[in-house]
């Protein structure tokens, strides 16, 4: 059996969801960020596998190298302001940080 | 002539204007201005009353007209006007009204306002000499105001008292009330005719421009006038009281100047008075001359006795005048002028002797003042009608002309007889004058010891106007020079029908020979009473007074024409005033306010409405937004994490509905 | 000097802004800068008095500019015999009441300028000669009025009925009442702005607020053609001018106004203010509505208004123990025989009623300041509280004994001659039989006499009340404004040829000109 783009999507799925799984119901700020960073990478899967199988040129691949620059960066920015969160409240509970409230 | 005339008028104004200004800083507090232009102007009518004599024309005449006033269409002018009646008036006016000045030097020597008492005796003097001098009836009508103005300074001289004052304000409105309607009359002539030279109106009233009822109606109005300024019934009521003022002032009121503006005037205008404003005329005359003359039966007053003989008098003229005897009654105007002056003079003389006015004070006095004694007779025998005195011949032409009209047209034989009455009442209460105060024993001794005869300065005049007094100085020329003037080739029609009552002479010479006995009997009846009962006391005065009771006190309360009119015509004014001043503050002023007011209520209302639906819809719905709002904003937890759920779940619920 | 309207009706204004650089406690200096340009104002209203060609009927001195050309508004002004009277007037009276309100203490700066802008909007009414501009001077007057009533007439009071009278008041009362007059006159305004056409030759119509053309009936196009609107416009106009003339039923703000007003601002109010009435009528209602103006229900109205206003302001006068507004009635009096000398229409009533508008403006504004002179002294204007003063002060006596007998018509005052052709003028009326109408009014005279000689018998005659035994007599400045107008009083009164002269060749053609109108030929009706 060869490996195909239906794989591939099935992968990037389940990652997704673990992601956005992990987004939703983690507590712990770090862990969203790393839920997020999931997200990204399907994405990224996505992005190449449908570069392969549909498109031949490198326009996937070159997108999901700009993914992961920009993750790495925003990564940085996230871990920063997780950090002010940190100073402010003493936690990084997310379930703490609802001064936005109506 | 008519630079004399200028200069008769001018001459008083100039001494007013002075005495006014400087008077007070004057030597002798200017007296002798006054006095001096007064004396002045009357030798510079000498010439003219000379000139008047010596062409001895009826129709003499001197007028000269200057522009005043030009509208463009319309073209007032101010003229002097000089003819024979205009002559012997200045005469009469400049001669008393000087020897007026002359006595009131001795009457008010010590008054504070000396100097203001000659002002006003100038500007009176002018204003008199203005009427009789212009041409016009403008010219008429503004001094004829200016009269009325001057006696209301006069008459209110001593204006401390409230009697003066009331008095002199009464004289002015009851004045002005005949000179409105004198105005209404001016304004119909001149509306019609467009002109106002007495010249030009008595032409065209002659080409019948102006006639039938409207002319009739323009001369009632006119002689209206007449009426206010000679006192006629019904606007006697001022003269009486205008005796408030000074006597000097009293004499000139009615001797030389207001009284006689009245009498002049109609003469003057004697052209434009139909037949039946003739008529008009000689009643109004005969009610004036018969209840004057019963009014003055019972004064105890010496001013208001002749105040009441000159009303009665002037009376008479209205008679002659109106039954058309146009000589006759300016004669009498003539004659009257200088014994009524006389007699003012000679009771001031008294007054100024025994200070009162009351003859139940006086008695006796002839023999302290002999002069005074004698001159006050002689005009009483003149006022009387006792031959050979002026008054005489004056009146007897006005009983003549009476009964020749009465003759004439018999139903109004009543004039004659009723003013024959009057005229023998006339000697009886002059008489009754003259022994009240100068014959018999004094009744206060204290007065009749203090009493003396006056000063020289007061007595010359006396003997002055007692000289012209004495009728035969008059005898003829007089009445020669007040001959009726050609009206006849410009008259109306009521001088014609009245012409043509004259016209029969056999009647005339029977009516002159009835009057002249009839008078001499009645004057004669008249001083006879009097002598019976005042002087020989053979009738009890106070007997037929109690008998009499209900006429006594009619006569005594002057037919309570003052009670009248207080109680109708003044009374009625302050009604209306006060219900107009009312009216305006309570319903106009009332609505304006109320408008105000409801406005503001309105205004009031309008704002509650304003705050309460107007904004409350507004805030109502702000209140319903804000409620969904506040339902909404629960799901707006700030927790990033229930925000992705949510578009999670949208995702979803959006894949869901694409999916059907 | 082709200007010089411009500089008589601008010239207080600059007097305003010197007045305003002026610190407020330096009084004298304000005072003195107010007389000055008043005094100014006198000298460039003799100019034109000697310079006025009385011979035409044509508008002197004029001036012409586009001021809004997009509406075709005009700064137009010009003077003709009738408007000149009152431009020498209300120059006149401006100068004299600067001396009057010598005594005035309070807010002097405030009260000076408010003086001459109102001078300016008076000057502007009465030389204006575009409608719009005559509108907006008759506005600008406004203002002044109700401040120098309401801030320098007598305080705030609350009468025993509990209503509340006084200075604001009045001047609340003035105001409103003027401007509802306003308001009828710019709606009229509006109406004549757009149904007159400059250019009838060319398509279009071409507004204006020129009165000269307003006047010109050919020009009249469009809703004017209709009699029933002329008839309408010339109401609204009238009732316009008559709540300022003041004319019954709507002259009850006047006693108000007059008697809390101070001294030279009632001189003003009546002097000049309730001319602005009758000359507007004669400017503006009758020149270019004559044949609403000839309907007879107007024409007899007119007339019969005129009466009710001298014979009812003479039984009001008659009936008031208050001086000051006894005098006010008897201006409703005097201001009804200018009513009635217009109605007639005739040269004489014409000539009559302008002159008695400008003896009535000397002979009340000699009365108002005379009861200014009492009132100082006496602290109050009760008539009755008074008695005896001509033993106390026989200068004022006579003073007041003139302006007495001015007021009653006396000949040899200069009212007698406008009274008296006022009625000739109405009773000799060939368009209108006035006669009946006429010989009631003169009931107004006995009437004016007894209220006159009874407030005189009651203040000055009689024994000397003795509360006033030390009363000074009148002093050197009170004569200073007193004796000018005697001496006009007088002259005019003897020889009114001087006034006559410079106002007749315009009535006349005034007169022609409203009775030749003829609704028929101008295809109306």
């Amino acid at each position: 059996m060869t490996v195909g783009l239906e794989h591939y999507l099935v992968l990037s799925a389940a990652l997704f969801s673990l992601g956005l799984l992990a987004v939703i119901t983690k507590k712990n700020a770090v862990t969203v960020l790393m839920g997020i960073e999931l997200i990204l990478n399907a994405a990224n899967i996505n992005f190449v596998a449908f570069a392969r199988f549909i498109d031949t040129d490198l326009d996937g691949q070159i997108f999901a190298i700009f993914v992961i620059v920009t993750a790495a960066a925003s990564a940085a920015v996230a871990l920063a302001i997780v950090l002010n969160l940190y100073e402010r409240l003493h936690s990084i509970n997310l379930e703490e940080a609802d001064s936005l409230a109506g | 002539m008519i630079t004399n005339a200028i200069l008769i008028l001018l001459l008083p104004l100039l001494a007013f204007t002075i005495q006014i200004f400087i008077g007070k800083r004057l030597p002798r507090k200017g007296d002798w201005v006054s006095t001096g232009a007064m004396f002045l102007a009357f030798f510079l009518a000498v010439p003219i009353l000379i000139q008047a004599l010596s062409s001895y024309d009826p129709n003499f005449k001197i007028t000269q007209s200057w522009e005043w006033i030009n509208f463009g269409a319309v073209n007032v002018t101010f003229g002097i006007h000089i003819d024979n009646l205009t002559a012997i008036m200045l005469i009469v006016v400049t001669l008393i009204s000087s020897l007026i000045h002359l006595y009131s030097i001795g009457y008010m020597h010590d008054d504070p306002r000396y100097n203001r008492y000659f002002a006003y005796l100038s500007i009176f003097s002018f204003s008199m000499l203005g009427l009789i001098l212009v041409d016009g009836f403008f010219g008429i009508y503004i001094f004829w105001e200016l009269v009325g103005l001057s006696s209301y300074l006069l008459i209110g001289f001593w204006f401390e008292k409230n009697s003066a004052a009331n008095a002199a304000k009464k004289a002015f409105i009851t004045n002005r009330i005949g000179d409105v309607a004198m105005f209404a009359g001016i304004l119909i002539i001149f509306t019609t005719l467009g002109v106002f030279n007495f010249e030009e109106v008595f032409r065209g009233i002659a080409d019948g421009q102006l006639s039938g009822g409207l002319l009739t109606a323009a001369g009632i109005l006119i002689f209206m006038g007449a009426v206010g300024k000679s006192a006629q019934f019904p606007l006697h009521v001022w003269l009486p009281d205008a005796m408030e003022g000074p006597t000097p002032v009293s004499a000139l009121i009615h001797a030389a100047t207001m009284v006689a503006a009245g009498v002049y005037m109609v003469g003057r205008t004697f052209v434009i008075y139909t037949a039946d404003a003739l008529l008009v005329i000689a009643y109004i005359g005969t009610i004036t001359a018969f209840m004057a003359a019963t009014i003055a039966l019972v004064q105890k007053d010496i001013k208001r006795v002749l105040a009441y003989s000159t009303v009665s008098q002037l009376g008479f003229m209205m008679v002659g005048l109106g039954t058309g005897g146009y000589t006759a009654g300016l004669f009498h105007l003539i004659t009257h002028a200088f014994f009524k002056a006389l007699l003012f003079l000679g009771s001031g003389s008294v007054i100024h002797a025994v200070h009162s006015q009351e003859m139940d004070d006086m008695g006796g006095l002839r023999k302290k003042m002999p002069i005074t004694f004698w001159t006050f007779l002689i005009g009483t025998l003149a006022i009387s009608g006792v031959p050979p005195f002026s008054g005489f011949w004056s009146k007897d032409a006005i009983l003549a002309s009476a009964l020749e009209f009465g003759m004439v047209n018999p139903t109004h034989m009543v004039i004659f007889v009723v003013t024959l009455l009057a005229a023998g009442m006339t000697g009886f209460y002059m008489l009754r004058a003259v022994y009240l105060t100068f014959g018999g024993e004094p009744r206060d001794k204290k007065k009749f010891d203090h009493a003396h005869e006056s000063p020289l300065v007061m007595t010359i005049p006396l003997c002055v106007l007692a000289l012209f007094a004495v009728g035969t100085i008059w005898w003829g020329w007089l009445e020669h020079l007040l001959t009726k003037p050609e009206l006849s080739s410009y008259a109306s029609s009521g001088v014609q029908v009245l012409e043509a009552g004259g016209g029969h002479p056999d009647v005339a010479h029977t009516a002159h020979k009835i009057a002249m006995f009839s008078s001499i009997a009645i004057a004669g009846l008249g001083i006879l009473l009097s002598t019976l009962v005042y002087h020989w006391k053979k009738i009890s005065a106070e007997a037929w007074g109690r008998r009499l009771k209900p006429i006594y006190t009619l006569f005594w309360n002057k037919y309570y024409f003052d009670e009248l009119y207080g109680a109708t015509v003044i009374a009625g004014t302050l009604f209306i005033s006060k219900i107009s001043s009312l009216f305006d503050m309570k319903v106009i002023d009332g609505f304006v306010n109320a408008v105000a007011r409801i406005t503001t209520r309105f205004a009031f209302g309008n704002g509650r409405f304003d705050i309460k639906i107007i904004d409350g819809m507004v805030n109502l719905v702000a209140r319903v937004i804000g409620f969904f709002g506040a339902q909404l904003r629960t799901i707006q937890t700030g927790r990033v994490q229930n925000y992705i759920l949510m578009a999670l779940a949208a995702v979803v619920i959006l894949f869901i509905i694409q999916q059907f | 000097m082709n200007k010089v309207l411009t500089l008589i009706t601008f010239l207080p204004m600059v007097g305003i802004l010197l007045i305003l650089l002026v610190p407020k406690n330096n009084k004298t200096l304000i005072r003195v800068l107010a007389a000055t340009f008043t005094g100014l104002q006198v000298l460039i209203a003799v100019w034109i008095y000697i310079n006025f060609d009385s011979g035409t009927t044509s508008m002197q001195f004029r001036e012409q500019y586009k001021w809004i050309p997009s509406f075709n508004i005009e700064y137009f002004m010009g003077i003709d015999g009738l408007s000149v009277t009152m431009v020498l007037l209300t120059a006149f009276l401006s100068f004299i009441c600067i001396f009057a309100s010598w005594g005035i203490n309070k807010g002097v700066k405030g009260y000076f300028a408010m003086f001459l802008l109102l001078d300016t909007g008076m000057m502007g009414v009465f030389c204006s000669l575009d409608f719009f501009l005559f509108y907006i001077f008759w506005e600008v007057m406004l203002l002044p009025m109700y401040f120098l009533i309401g801030i320098w007439g007598s305080p705030s009071r609350v009468e025993p009925d509990g209503k509340v009278r006084g200075g604001p008041y009045a001047a609340i009362k003035f105001f409103l009442y003027t401007l509802f007059g306003s308001v009828l006159m710019l709606i009229a305004m509006l109406v004549l702005y757009f149904n007159v056409d400059i250019d009838p030759n060319t398509p279009g119509i071409q507004h204006t607020f020129n009165m000269l053309h307003l006047m010109d009936q050919s020009l009249h196009t469009g809703v004017l053609n209709d009699f029933n609107v002329r008839l309408w416009v010339y109401a609204a106009l009238f009732v316009g001018f008559a709540i300022k003339v003041p004319l019954f039923p709507f002259h009850t703000w006047l006693p108000d106004a007059h008697v809390e007003a101070p001294t030279a601002v009632s001189v003003i109010l009546a002097g000049v203010l309730l001319k602005m009435g009758t000359y507007g009528m004669l400017r503006i209602s009758f020149p270019m509505l004559p044949d609403a103006m000839k309907w007879e229900y107007f024409a007899y109205g007119l007339a019969i208004l005129g009466v009710i206003n001298i014979i009812y302001g003479a039984f009001c006068a008659m009936a008031q123990t208050d001086l000051k507004k006894l005098v006010a009635y008897s201006s409703i009096s005097h201001m009804g025989i200018v009513l009635l000398g217009m109605s007639g229409l005739t040269s004489l009533g014409m000539n009559g009623a302008v002159m008695q508008m400008f003896n009535h403006g000397t002979g009340t504004a000699m009365l108002f300041l005379l009861v200014g002179v009492i009132y100082d002294r006496a602290h109050h204007r009760n008539i009755d509280g008074f008695g005896g003063l001509a033993v106390r002060m026989p200068i004022y006596t006579a003073a007041m004994s003139l302006a007495f007998f001015a007021g009653l018509g006396l000949p040899g005052l200069s009212s007698f001659m406008s009274e008296v052709f006022s009625f000739l003028g109405a009773f000799g009326s060939e368009m209108f039989n006035l006669k009946a109408i006429t010989i009631i009014s003169t009931i107004g005279i006995v009437l004016t006499a007894g209220y006159f000689l009874w407030t005189f018998q009651r203040m000055f005659l009689g024994e000397l009340n003795p509360k006033y035994k030390d009363l000074p007599d009148i002093n050197g400045r009170e004569l200073f404004t007193i004796i000018p107008l005697g001496i006009i009083i007088i002259f005019l009164g003897i020889y009114p040829a001087p006034l006559l002269n410079l106002m007749k060749t315009s009535l006349n053609e005034l007169v022609e000109v409203i009775k030749a109108a003829d609704p028929i030929l101008l295809g109306l009706q």
